[in-house]
């Protein structure tokens, strides 16, 4: 019997693959290969088993750069399905490579390429302790109880990404790790919404996890109100700050949507604009839930601070930036979005948030975010699950859901009044073409208004 | 066909022993190219090929499923044993007892239109950068009304285009042996004109089933010079003004409108609460069908996966059902789901054939495919005429509505003011917002078939896990009163 993808597509497995590869090259042809490795198990639920199962998949991005004379660059890349099978594998390689051969020549020149170095590999591998997979419904639900209505994704199992280059670079970054990303329903539809993740399931801290959430769920029974349109003083809980932290990557934190611009942060560039000096943002790869190196095989600094107090100290410079507008870059990745968004936190201490915020609105988490002026800065979306009326302090009443529409220079600028001391590491649920990696760690945040529009 | 799939299913029949009480394989192999360039510069030559097959089994009423890259025997036989196992332990808390009937039998091929061959990747990437050249217009020469007002120039150009080639199989323990080819292709081009501190976007965009035609049309260099002349006129226009007005919305924006605020909340899984802890819920309720009024008598809303060219043309879905046009809101009621075999079992509702999964690697759900708005009888001169005081919004630019696609906010890329049934001047930063319901009783009129354009979502998110579709939508020109309008943040 034929092992599983993992851990057919080991470190060795990829090496051999990759160096067999880059054998093959002629001269003047580099080659770069990105790697993803999943093997998932995904359980839905509504009340019951919606949709159960297992997903094995992989992939390598072959890029083929080619000198087709001094300092001219071409370049293109082919991403293939992978089996572990080692002879099929080497052999879709070396039909792919031969494919970009056929098609570079005859492509214009790419002024922002760049050539494979080898500044140093790195390994990471992080093992996990996750629910036996015929475990994971019973598990789950009778946590839950029968009363209550649950909807949500359990996705568990290893997660490879690993690159290699024809300078002899290889990055190997492989975790094992799970996430349940749930809510819990009242009979008129209202809902809490939680996430537990990690590596390490614990019975023990998911029951505290749904437990909490239950509590919160009471107070969604009482009677909701209906909040008419106009500036309320917010306080926004870990989940709305991280949603509106993610817009920083829709065009906003990059070099190249800076100098395009289309950034509402070239504002702070020119000076013309400050964000709040209660307002920090840095990437920070300490805690080693993402990969920090690229496409390209670069290391991204362990830390690198974007908005300092208010300003911007850096934007995400990738190798493509970096030569395009002759600055220095960062590694980031070619999009130029976050990897792994940390805010600071401020001095605002759990207890004291909602007498703090005194009257107006306790938001839990915001909904389908867009740019509805993206180089004026103005952010919409939408009060999702528990959100609440507050008044002298004190929970009155779940709110209707409202529209806001508000610029990010109020909210992390001249409204922002201060920031929770403690921090939460929101895990990435996402599973768009392949599991997420990695999360956002930040506070809540208080602001002395937010425009809510419908 | 493929033999080998259904000699791999017949194999994996027999080492599970026990009959399961349904198992199907469906192979999917998808080969796609993206050519971009950037102010004149290559910026991605990429293509990609990615197989599996989805294996599926029904046991103790359940589904469960294993998805693999490899597709030699032995490995679809594990995965036969894997889904089954999965459809075990879930079976153990049902949400419903499934059948057989979930998974008709299917037999037959469809092939989409691949019209005209698609240009080399050298030559492709020979016209991107010529639509980036010609998208590089120099501003008016004559300076702008107030001559202290910086010059407008082009800050940015783009090209794309895309094609993705699907080769689907389906084959079943209950008989289905069904193939499906199709070529959708994408093309967009974008310029983004600056003047001071005002910096605007104007974009193209074509998309559907076929060839290089459905991009390089023949009016092509017209619509580059159009999206750049507009772009710099944008820079010099005023924004959007803030008060209720009649709306009017060109085909390239309908088809977002019909999409959030039509398409989501028709989908069956969502009304039965599948989505609600990621995309969201409806406001649909299941008792609604055939009586809610969803819109005015202008509206009628058809599913339709026959319409040539359209991005989501398919005989049968990914779980067998045979693909029938249906009106899902009939001069404004709302008379059916868009709910596949298993959301229909389980809402008692009838449907549409609309299970479908974005690759091998993910299970079926009920999506769009091709959701068409019916054309009228107004021309859009006569629509224009009718308007003493409103807007005229194209090309979507910003997107956004609730969990229960009640509360939406759309942007636009370009409008014009309509004053005394004329278009006056260009506006900004055009915005509008409503609640869907009230806003699609508002509908007044409804363009001819002269004004009815096709598009379609290239990106449209759904699912957990997570799974990205394309789906048609075709639409006239429409009208719609009273509705909320505003500008930017200035």
């Amino acid at each position: 019997m034929k092992p599983s993808l993992v851990p057919a597509v080991s470190r060795d497995y990829f090496e051999d693959l990759s160096k067999k590869a880059i054998g093959a090259l002629g001269p003047n042809e580099y080659l770069f290969l990105v790697l993803d490795v999943e093997c998932s198990q995904f359980v839905r639920f509504n009340k019951g088993v919606r949709q159960t199962g297992v997903i094995d998949d992989a992939s390598v991005e072959v890029t083929l750069v080619l000198e087709s004379s001094p300092g001219v660059l071409k370049r293109a890349s082919r991403e293939i399905s992978l089996s572990g099978i080692s002879y099929q594998d080497r052999e879709a390689i070396r039909e792919a490579v031969g494919i970009l051969r056929v098609e570079v020549p005859g492509l214009p020149q790419d002024p922002f390429a760049e050539l494979p170095k080898d500044p140093g590999s790195s390994t990471t591998v992080k093992t996990g302790n996750l629910l036996p997979t015929e475990s994971v419904p019973a598990n789950i639900l009778d946590a839950v109880g029968d009363n209550v209505d649950l909807a949500g994704i359990y996705a568990a199992g290893p997660v490879i990404r690993g690159m290699a280059n024809s300078a002899g670079l290889i990055h190997w970054f492989s975790s094992e790790f799970f996430s349940f990303d749930y809510s819990l329903y009242t009979s008129a539809q209202r809902a809490v919404k939680g996430i537990y993740g990690g590596s390490e399931w614990n019975d023990d801290d998911f029951r505290r996890s749904i437990s909490s959430a239950l509590q919160k769920l009471k107070l969604l029974e009482r009677q909701p109100r209906k909040i008419g349109r106009g500036s309320y003083r917010t306080f926004l809980e870990p989940a709305a700050v991280g949603a509106l932290i993610e817009m920083f990557s829709w065009g906003a934190i990059g070099e190249s949507s800076i100098r395009q611009g289309e950034s509402p942060l070239r504002w702070l560039r020119g000076g013309e604009k400050k964000l709040s000096p209660r307002f920090s943002l840095a990437e920070d790869f300490s805690r080693g839930q993402t990969p920090r190196f690229n496409q390209l095989g670069e290391l991204a600094p362990e830390r690198l601070i974007l908005i300092d107090k208010g300003e911007l100290a850096h934007s995400l410079v990738s190798s493509r930036s970096s030569k395009e507008y002759g600055v220095s870059g960062n590694a980031a990745e070619m999009n130029e979005a976050l990897r792994a968004p940390s805010v600071a936190p401020g001095t605002l201490e759990q207890g004291e948030c909602l007498g703090r915020l005194g009257t107006g609105l306790h938001v839990s988490n915001l909904h389908y975010l867009n740019w509805s002026d993206q180089s004026g800065g103005r952010i919409t979306g939408m009060t999702r699950y528990a959100c609440f009326w507050i008044e002298n302090g004190k929970i009155v009443a779940p709110i209707e859901n409202m529209r806001f529409d508000d610029s990010i220079f109020q909210l992390f600028g001249s409204n922002l009044e201060e920031l929770t001391r403690a921090c939460e590491f929101l895990p990435e649920s996402g599973t768009y073409d392949k599991r997420s990696v990695g999360g956002v760690r930040v506070p809540g945040m208080l602001v002395s208004g937010m425009q809510f529009t419908l | 066909m493929d033999e080998n799939l259904k000699a791999a299913l017949r194999q994996a029949e027999r080492v599970l022993g026990n009959k399961p009480e349904w198992l199907g394989f469906r192979k999917v192999r998808e080969v796609s190219t993206t050519r971009y360039v950037r102010d004149g510069h290559p910026q991605a030559n990429h293509s990609s090929v990615s197989e599996g097959v989805m294996v599926e089994v029904l046991e103790n009423g359940q589904f469960g499923y294993a998805a693999t890259t490899r597709t030699d025997f032995e490995s679809l036989v594990m995965a036969a044993q894997k889904a089954r196992s999965h459809a075990l332990q879930g079976s153990r808390y049902p949400i419903h007892r499934f059948t057989v009937a979930q998974r008709p039998a299917v037999q037959g091929a469809f092939e989409s239109d691949f019209g005209k061959s698609i240009p080399s990747a050298g030559e492709l990437n020979e016209l991107l950068v010529e639509i980036c050249r010609k998208l590089d217009r120099p501003g008016p020469s004559t300076p702008p009304s107030t001559s202290k007002e910086p010059r407008p120039k082009i800050i940015r150009r783009s090209a794309l285009f895309e094609t993705i080639d699907t080769e689907a199989q389906f084959v079943s323990s209950n008989g289905s042996d069904a193939r499906q080819n199709t070529r959708q292709v994408v093309g967009w081009f974008q310029a983004t004109a600056q003047a001071g501190d005002v910096v605007q976007k104007r974009s193209d965009e074509r998309c559907g089933q076929g060839g290089w035609e459905r991009f390089n049309t023949p009016d092509l260099w017209n619509r580059v010079e159009r999206v750049a002349e507009e772009a710099l006129e944008l820079t010099q226009a005023e924004d959007c003004p803030s008060e209720k007005l009649d709306l009017i919305l060109m085909p390239d924006q309908m088809m977002l409108q019909i999409h959030e605020s039509i398409g989501h909340p028709l989908e069956l899984d969502r009304i039965l609460g599948d989505e609600r802890n990621y995309a969201g819920w409806s406001f649909v309720k299941k008792e609604d069908f055939g009586s809610f009024v969803y819109g005015s008598p202008f509206m009628n809303v058809t599913f339709d996966p026959g319409v040539a060219g359209e991005l989501a043309s398919y005989a049968f879905d990914d779980n067998g059902t045979v693909s029938t046009r249906e009106y899902l809101i009939k001069n404004g009621i709302l008379v059916r789901a868009l709910g596949g075999g298993e959301s229909q079992a389980r809402s008692g509702l009838p449907g549409v054939a609309n299970s479908r999964a974005c690759s091998w690697n993910r299970p079926p759900i009920d999506r769009m495919a091709n959701l068409n708005l019916e054309p009228g009888t107004d021309s859009l001169a006569d629509i224009i005429a009718s308007v003493d005081r409103g807007v005229l919004m194209k090309t979507n630019r910003s997107w956004s509505i609730d969990d229960f696609r009640n509360k939406f906010q759309f942007g636009c890329e370009y409008a014009k003011l309509i004053e005394n049934g004329k278009l006056t001047r260009t506006l900004k930063n055009a915005n509008y917002r409503g609640i869907t319901a009230p806003f699609w009783r508002s509908l007044k009129k409804v363009g001819d078939p002269s004004t009815v354009e096709i598009f379609g979502a290239t990106n449209c998110g759904k699912g957990e896990p997570n799974q990205s579709i394309r789906v048609g939508h075709s639409s006239p020109v429409c009208l719609f009163e009273n509705v909320e309008v505003f500008g930017g943040a200035s």
